[in-house]
């Protein structure tokens, strides 16, 4: 295990470097790139003189947030008491399968869910059907069903809160939930 | 904790000549005219105190328990005490003032005391009289634990309530259920449990998992329900007393909506494998699981016959949500089920007269009952949503559960009758209600 410096004494050191410049060359160890969950806060710091660095997001390869971008959407709607997919559906799975072509890695589990408009047992059923549904169709595009697990929650977990049309038709869904690994 | 009574001979009346008309209640005539009933305080008996109050507070809490129990039940209408200011004492209760009573307009009257025992346990002396024809209903002792007075008081009403109805009592009994918090997209759901008529409530499980339909064994000690612990929805069993809680089988995929067999020794489910649902029994002693449906549709709700020869349950193999009947081993299935709309959620009564199930139709949600046969099909209510009906254990009284819009949701009772509507206090929002058997 490479031996951590501390981050102050990089800074000294690239301090150290930069007025250096020209004059000698310092090699600077790069810092290890190993994840470090547990990292204690750092000390709090004067205020900087200099304006901070810029920070911009990216998106991780084979997350959720990628299958989102990458397929436009990660959820599939249904109609009402219904585990067919129609056309935009289809377009969608089929996207989802040449994401998860493209990340070979990645597990995804389709969830299958209601609206509240049913009773609690049979949504339980109707929402593994609408699971198998969408795990069904990626399977035919190939994607290996060792893959995909399914789980229903029936009405138990709505998208969108309401009693009205355009809230169920937002909860009969499926969704593909990207595993964690 | 476990309660015993022991119901106990009272000193024996002279024998009572017989009226023409006893006084009577009949639970079927749709009733709208309650029957005016007077429950003093109890009287105190032998003894001063107890670990739960002194004799005189337990007799008075004794008989507003008792008042409520009548009154839940639609069929009574307890009198107002401050009509009677008289203090009941021993005598006064096994003889009671009948043209006192009169006065006040109560045709039936219960009273009782409550006695300290030397073991530091309480006897409630449960007395009731037909006022106009001066004549003794009922009589019997309950010994408990002074921490269980509130049932011997459940006791004496489902007496009383037997022997004018000529129908079993209910109220000694509990309800588990599943409650319900937060905002709707991130409810909050646990098992609780509470006396029937809502004393006594505490939660069984923390929240952390999504829990689901519970339901008693016939000895009440167990419930099975379901949990999506670890994100793998199946079939739980929960004990009572140990809080122990174990799953059932080693099933890869989702199992749901259990019931237990009415001698408890099997468990129906139903099964879902690649999006097909089937039902399934499995014996909890050998463990083995033997399927009872098949084909495409969707098979669930199972609930047995009280005999446990039948077994009624909802499939969508004709094209939507209806209710069928098929013998305990899966043979001779046949739709019941004809009226409008979808029927659901099928439970059969402990009487085996009627089986209560869910209407779904126009937009609308109620609660019905038919026979077994399918015929005679009444609808009970009619709200936004009302579902997952069950049975009291004198199959007279059915709870269910009402949400509206806002998505906030209730257990209510209904008579088979249609009449006596009423919400049960929960201390949060409510589903998913099953009534216990009688307690022993």
């Amino acid at each position: 295990m490479t031996r951590q410096i501390p981050a102050l004494t990089l800074l000294a050191v690239a301090a150290l470097s930069l007025s250096a410049c020209g004059k000698k060359k310092v090699e600077l160890q790069a810092p290890p790139v190993t994840a470090r969950p547990e990292a204690p806060a750092p000390a709090p710091q004067p205020p900087a003189a200099e304006p901070t660095a810029p920070v911009t997001s990216t998106t991780i390869p084979g997350s959720q947030q990628d299958l989102k971008e990458k397929a436009g959407t990660d959820t599939v709607l249904f109609g009402y008491d219904s585990y067919e997919l129609d056309d935009q559906a289809k377009g969608i799975l089929t996207r989802h399968a040449g994401w998860m072509k493209a990340n070979p890695q990645v597990r995804v589990t389709l969830e299958g869910h209601c609206d509240e408009r049913g009773t609690r047992e049979y949504n339980l059923a109707l929402g593994d059907r609408r699971a198998n549904s969408a795990k069904n169709f990626l399977a035919a595009q190939g994607i290996d069903v060792a893959r995909i697990a399914t789980i229903s929650y029936g009405k138990e977990r709505p998208a969108v809160d309401g009693s009205d049309e355009a809230a169920w038709a937002q909860n009969r869904r499926a969704v593909t939930v990207v595993m964690a690994r | 904790m476990r309660l015993i009574l022991f119901p106990v001979l009272l000193f024996a009346a002279p024998a009572l000549a017989q009226t023409a008309a006893p006084l009577r209640v009949d639970i079927n005539a749709g009733l709208t005219q309650p029957m005016p009933i007077a429950v003093p305080a109890f009287a105190p008996g032998n003894g001063a105190s107890t670990e739960a109050g002194t004799t005189t507070q337990l007799g008075a809490r004794a008989s507003e328990v008792i008042a409520n129990d009548l009154k839940s039940s639609g069929l009574f209408r307890p009198i107002d005490p401050a009509a009677f200011t008289t203090q009941v004492g021993i005598d006064d209760v096994v003889k009671p003032d009948f043209p006192a009573w009169r006065t006040v307009a109560a045709q039936a009257l219960v009273t009782g005391t409550v006695s300290a025992n030397p073991d530091g346990g309480i006897t409630l002396a449960c007395y009731a009289y037909d006022v106009f024809a001066g004549t003794e209903i009922a009589r019997q002792g309950f010994v408990t634990t002074a921490a269980g007075w509130r049932r011997a008081a459940h006791k004496c009403a489902d007496l009383v309530y037997s022997r004018l109805t000529g129908e079993s009592g209910y109220f000694d009994s509990r309800i588990v259920y599943v409650s319900e918090t937060g905002p709707r997209l991130k409810r909050i759901k646990r098992l609780a449990i509470m006396d029937q008529d809502g004393a006594g409530h505490r939660f069984l499980t923390s929240g952390q998992n999504l829990v689901l339909t519970p339901r008693f064994a016939p000895e009440q000690q167990t419930i099975t329900y379901m949990s999506f612990e670890n994100n793998r929805p199946r079939v739980w069993l929960y004990t009572l007393g140990s809080g122990r809680q174990e799953a059932v089988g080693e099933f890869t995929t989702m199992t749901f909506a259990p019931r237990f067999s009415p001698d408890g020794q099997n468990l129906v489910f139903s099964m879902s494998v690649g999006g097909n649902t089937d039902i399934y029994r499995f014996n909890l002693a050998t463990r083995t699981t033997t399927r009872l449906t098949s084909g495409p549709g969707i098979d669930t709700s199972p609930s047995y016959s009280p005999d446990g020869s039948r077994i009624v349950f909802e499939s969508d193999r004709g094209g939507s949500q209806q209710i069928y009947v098929m013998n305990a081993d899966g043979s001779g299935q046949s739709r019941i089920s004809f009226g409008d709309g979808r029927s659901a959620s099928p439970v059969w009564s402990p009487r085996g007269d009627y089986i209560a199930f869910t209407r779904i139709g126009g937009g609308r949600f109620g609660i019905g009952v038919m026979r077994p046969d399918g015929g005679g099909e009444r609808l009970l209510t009619n709200g936004y949503q009302d579902e997952s009906p069950a049975w009291s254990p004198n199959g007279r009284v059915i709870i269910f559960a009402r949400s509206d819009r806002s998505g906030r949701s209730g257990l209510w009772t209904v008579d088979i009758s249609g009449l006596n509507e009423r919400r049960l206090t929960t201390p949060l929002d409510a589903s998913d209600p099953a009534w216990s058997p009688l307690l022993p």
